[in-house]
């Protein structure tokens, strides 16, 4: 028999979601240990160095989720936690049509006038109204859900908590945010604007991670989520962490490790073991074993319940839910190191623009039809791109001069019809390219480097299951009560002792780190009774 | 007409927001760029240059220019060998502080000192039968600050000698053909320079800079971006964080340098075989430990801060920029503790803080007092953390 080493917690997976966890069960003074498979923490959060001076955030690139409550109880400012602010955020369009939004509100009002000046007031009521909706929402975010299948008295007391918020909310914050969790970005906007450009660059956040076109029912959930983010106090803000979120992970795990967590990599663990219905540790890969009485999953649903578990030790119902969790993942990057800044003709030499988000979405029909092609099971002949040139607001992402440029795409259907992604990983990177030399022309001259990051590569590189990128979709069946499962939603298992707190629990995925925390709540809770 | 400094033309190039203050007589740029925390971020994370040349500059010079200075600056002069340069402050025969500046020691009897206010009457008052010549050389030189983790890099590219030049060291130089001074000195509390220029060269060190700065993130910042990061450094300001005793109408507007958290200027006090001004004020209330107040730094409670705006059904307010007024402090008691002097949303920090001052008994890191913020109109505590000085201390700054 293998040597066993006791600990009172470990915590299956380095990402961002386990290092929060570890970094918070060590700070309540459990022994805890953090299990990492691959040769770096992060998950879905790394930079990688591809080529010498030229970092990529090969998966997740950007920063808005994150809850202040763990940059303040985990105390990352002292590890080196740095949101370097977006200046700018630019949606090219079709002939020389373009919007740059900046940091001062009044300018971006004419900016948008410019396309359409019945637009700029109707958008300083929409961000009114999207910030009152977010004001709403937030605090269910930092808080553990009820369980609605529960009859303690104390889940009884908690739902009709959560009834008393909600009748105190204001009629019509109340109605703003049933009509984004329930019906389409595309209603909601155009109640608002006519700009098609504009109207294309605010739904882009209605799609991202999920098989969603902004006219679908439902993409007014993605497009709340993706604007209920804040930095430094402004909702729907973005940010690029310092070193790419690689270097906040890394911050993280500084802090982790600062609270006395320990972490292990290249450790896979092959089996939670149980004894008697609860956890009594895991089983790494090569065999070795180590006891703990409290053992988390921070892994997706799929892994938690059918893999890391034998599923017949588990409720039927539960497993079946897990069964029916939809994932499919529909995302992928392509990841550039370029030899300069593109440039787009209609604004001359100007770069200025590239230091935020680049929107590649000219409307909403452009990013139906993008979907289009993936209902279908196939990749968009038009994806819908957000692009970052990270380097020009963090000079260390790339050598002087250089720069590397992140490529979030979308549709990138995991399962495709008639080929799979090995096949068509250089075509799919080709096509992304080619979208990108059509809104800047000699983009292709400018290539040093490409890395074309398939839903494939999502799944085998960083375990999220059919490439999901919030570790299963954000559809009103699957959040707040019944993320991952009915029941199952207060990041326990039926196996005592084994917890869930991967982004696959409430609320949900994002570099946020909230599953992580509210599972440490619920673990902690527990362990106190 | 407001004069220009000798940058103006590049620095008026470089201005996109047309917003600009006056500093000392001259035009400053408020902010080069909309987003001034961009700028902010260029001082933390890059490299950013700030044209600091309004500040008044002496040349003090001649055999008993040492002795001079022993007898004028509160910091024992005679300490400070040629090649380094102090922080220092002067103060008033009663013990209170007329102003802060930096001294530069050329050599033995080559002394250069920056000021925030005109103090050439005042020092050629104090000189008397010593051999010393003071000369206002203001005009004479810009000097271009430039600062962050990468201003090393930048300006050893252009001046080898920097790359190994300590924290309050300064080095004759060349940058492309200008005779330079540059030295390891800056008001934002990380990695960072200054250099000093002939004025009729300005430009074409603004140049030679933001060309090695080329592709490593250097921009100018304005004022707004300095002031933040001076908050997180601790670093005090002149009318802001405290007043020249010289035109203070009380005693409340007047503060001493231990007051002022200056205090490890005067370690050596019993040793110190200097006469200078104000040396037994300072030594008695040392001794009595007669201080009214201490400088502190302020950390506020952020879950409390953000509770209380979101109880009102607000968005708690982030603001970087440094707030105008200051802030009363209480105690559990609801009594009146302090004021905080500077305040500001830090990025860095992810917290409001502050440069306050509080009772003395209160100075201790740790120690909770309320600050008074505004609420829906109303005054309303918030829970906040005595902290020490400086806020943010990067280990760059001074390795
Ligand atoms: C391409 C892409 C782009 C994205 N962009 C953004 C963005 O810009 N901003 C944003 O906020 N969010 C973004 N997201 C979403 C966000 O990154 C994820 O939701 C989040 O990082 C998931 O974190 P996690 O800790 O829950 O899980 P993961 O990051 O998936 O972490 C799970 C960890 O477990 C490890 N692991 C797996 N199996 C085992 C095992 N058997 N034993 C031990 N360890 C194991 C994995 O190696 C991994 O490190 C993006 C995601 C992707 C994929």
């Amino acid at each position: 028999m293998s040597k066993k080493h006791n600990y009172d917690a470990i915590v299956v997976g380095g990402g961002h979601n386990g290092l929060v966890n570890g970094a918070y069960l060590a700070k309540a003074g459990l022994k805890t240990l953090i299990l990492e498979r691959r040769h770096l923490v992060g998950g879905a959060a790394i930079t990688e160095e591809l080529l010498p001076g030229f970092h990529f955030t090969t998966f997740s690139y950007a920063l808005s989720l994150l809850r202040p409550e763990v940059i303040h109880e985990l105390e990352l400012t002292k590890h080196g936690f740095m949101p370097l602010l977006m200046p700018t955020s630019f949606a090219p369009g079709w002939d020389g049509e373009y919007l740059v939004l900046g940091k001062d509100h009044n300018e971006n009002l004419r900016e948008i006038a410019r396309l359409s000046p019945r637009d700029a007031d109707a958008y300083e009521q929409y961000d009114h109204d999207m910030a009152r909706v977010c004001q709403a929402i937030k605090p269910l975010l930092d808080t553990i859900p009820p369980n609605l299948q529960s009859k303690d008295p104390e889940e009884l007391a908690r739902l009709a908590a959560l009834g008393a918020y909600l009748r105190d909310l204001e009629p019509r914050v109340l109605h703003n945010a049933v009509r984004l969790l329930t019906g389409s970005a595309a209603d909601f906007l155009d109640d608002y604007f006519e700009s098609p450009l504009l109207k294309g660059f605010l739904a882009s956040s209605a799609i991202i991670g999920s098989k969603l076109g902004p006219m679908s029912q439902g993409s007014g959930l993605v497009l709340l989520y993706h604007n209920i983010g804040e930095h430094d106090g402004a909702f729907g803000t973005w940010a690029f962490h310092k070193g790419g979120n690689g270097g906040f992970t890394q911050v993280l795990a500084r802090a982790a490790e600062a609270f006395g967590a320990e972490i292990r990599l290249e450790a896979p663990v092959v089996a939670v073991t149980t004894k008697n219905g609860k956890a009594t540790g895991v089983t790494l890969e090569d065999g070795t074993e180590f006891d703990a009485k409290v053992v988390v999953s921070a892994l997706d649903p799929r892994r938690t319940f059918l893999e890391l578990v034998d599923p017949r030790e588990l409720p039927t119902d539960l497993v079946e839910d897990i069964d029916r969790f939809r994932f499919q993942g529909t995302s992928a990057k392509v990841n550039f190191a370029l030899d300069g800044i593109p440039r787009f003709p209609a604004l001359g030499d100007r770069w200025d623009m590239f230091r935020g988000f680049t929107n590649i979405g000219p409307s909403m029909e452009y990013l139906e039809r993008a979907y289009d092609d993936a209902k279908y099971g196939w990749y968009s002949a038009r994806p819908y791109i957000d692009g970052a040139v990270q380097s020009t607001i963090d000079p260390d992402m790339a050598p002087p001069g250089k720069h590397v440029m992140s490529c979030f795409i979308q549709y990138a259907p995991y399962h495709l019809r008639e080929s799979d992604w090995d096949t068509e990983r250089d075509r799919f990177g080709d096509t992304v390219q080619a979208t990108l030399e059509s809104f800047f022309p000699g983009f292709g001259d400018l290539v040093i480097h490409r890395e074309v990051v398939t839903p494939l590569d999502i799944e085998r590189v960083v375990g999220l299951s059919e490439g999901n990128i919030f570790a299963g979709e954000f559809l009103a069946p699957q959040m707040f009560f019944f993320r991952p499962a009915p029941g199952w939603n207060q990041y326990r298992t039926p196996i005592k002792g084994y917890y869930q707190c991967g982004s696959g629990t409430h609320p949900g995925g994002c570099v946020m780190g909230a599953p992580g925390r509210l599972a440490s709540q619920q673990i902690l809770g527990d362990l106190k009774k | 007409m407001i004069r220009t400094t000798p940058f103006h033309e590049r620095v008026s190039a470089a201005n996109e927001t047309g917003l600009w203050s006056h500093w000392a007589g001259y035009l400053v740029a408020e902010k080069y760029q909309v987003a001034e925390k961009f700028e902010y971020f260029a001082i933390r994370n890059s490299a950013g240059v700030f044209d600091t040349s309004p500040l008044y500059k002496y040349r003090i010079h001649g055999r008993d220019a040492e002795s001079f200075l022993a007898g004028v600056l509160a910091r024992d002069i005679r300490t400070c060998r040629p090649g380094r340069a102090q922080y220092t402050i002067w103060c008033d025969d009663r013990g209170f502080v007329l102003e802060d500046g930096v001294i530069f020691r050329h050599s033995t009897d080559e002394f250069h000192l920056t000021a925030a206010r005109p103090n050439l009457a005042y020092l050629g008052d104090l000189v008397g039968r010593r051999q010393v010549i003071i000369e206002d050389v203001s005009d004479h030189y810009a000097a271009l600050a430039v600062q962050g983790p990468k201003s090393r890099e930048i300006l050893a590219a252009l001046a080898p000698e920097v790359a190994d030049l300590p924290y309050f060291r300064l080095v004759t130089s060349k940058v492309w053909d200008v005779p330079v001074t540059i030295s390891r000195t800056g008001y934002t509390g990380d990695l960072g320079y200054e250099i000093w220029t002939p004025a009729d060269d300005a430009v074409r060190v603004w140049d030679a800079v933001m060309d090695a700065g080329a592709g490593r993130g250097i921009i100018p910042f304005g004022q707004i971006a300095l002031l933040m990061a001076r908050i997180e450094a601790g670093l005090l300001l002149i009318d802001v964080d405290f007043e020249s005793s010289r035109f203070a109408w009380n005693d409340h507007h007047r503060s001493t340098p231990i007051e002022l958290g200056l205090g490890w200027m005067f370690r050596t006090i019993d040793g110190d075989d200097r006469a200078f001004i104000g040396k037994e004020a300072i030594r008695r209330e040392l001794a009595g430990g007669t201080s009214r107040w201490s400088t502190v730094g302020l950390v506020v409670d952020w879950e409390e801060h953000d509770r209380r705006y979101r109880d009102a059904g607000l968005i708690a307010p982030k603001d970087h920029v440094p707030v105008p007024y200051e802030m009363m402090l209480y105690d559990h008691k609801h009594r009146r503790v302090g004021y905080a002097t500077s305040f500001m949303y830090s990025p860095v920090l992810q917290r409001h803080v502050g440069i306050a001052r509080v009772r003395p008994k209160l100075a201790r890191p740790g120690t909770r007092v309320n600050l008074e913020v505004t609420i829906d109109h109303r005054y309303e505590m918030v829970g906040a953390e005595v902290a020490r000085l400086p806020l943010y201390n990067p280990a760059r700054k001074t390795a």
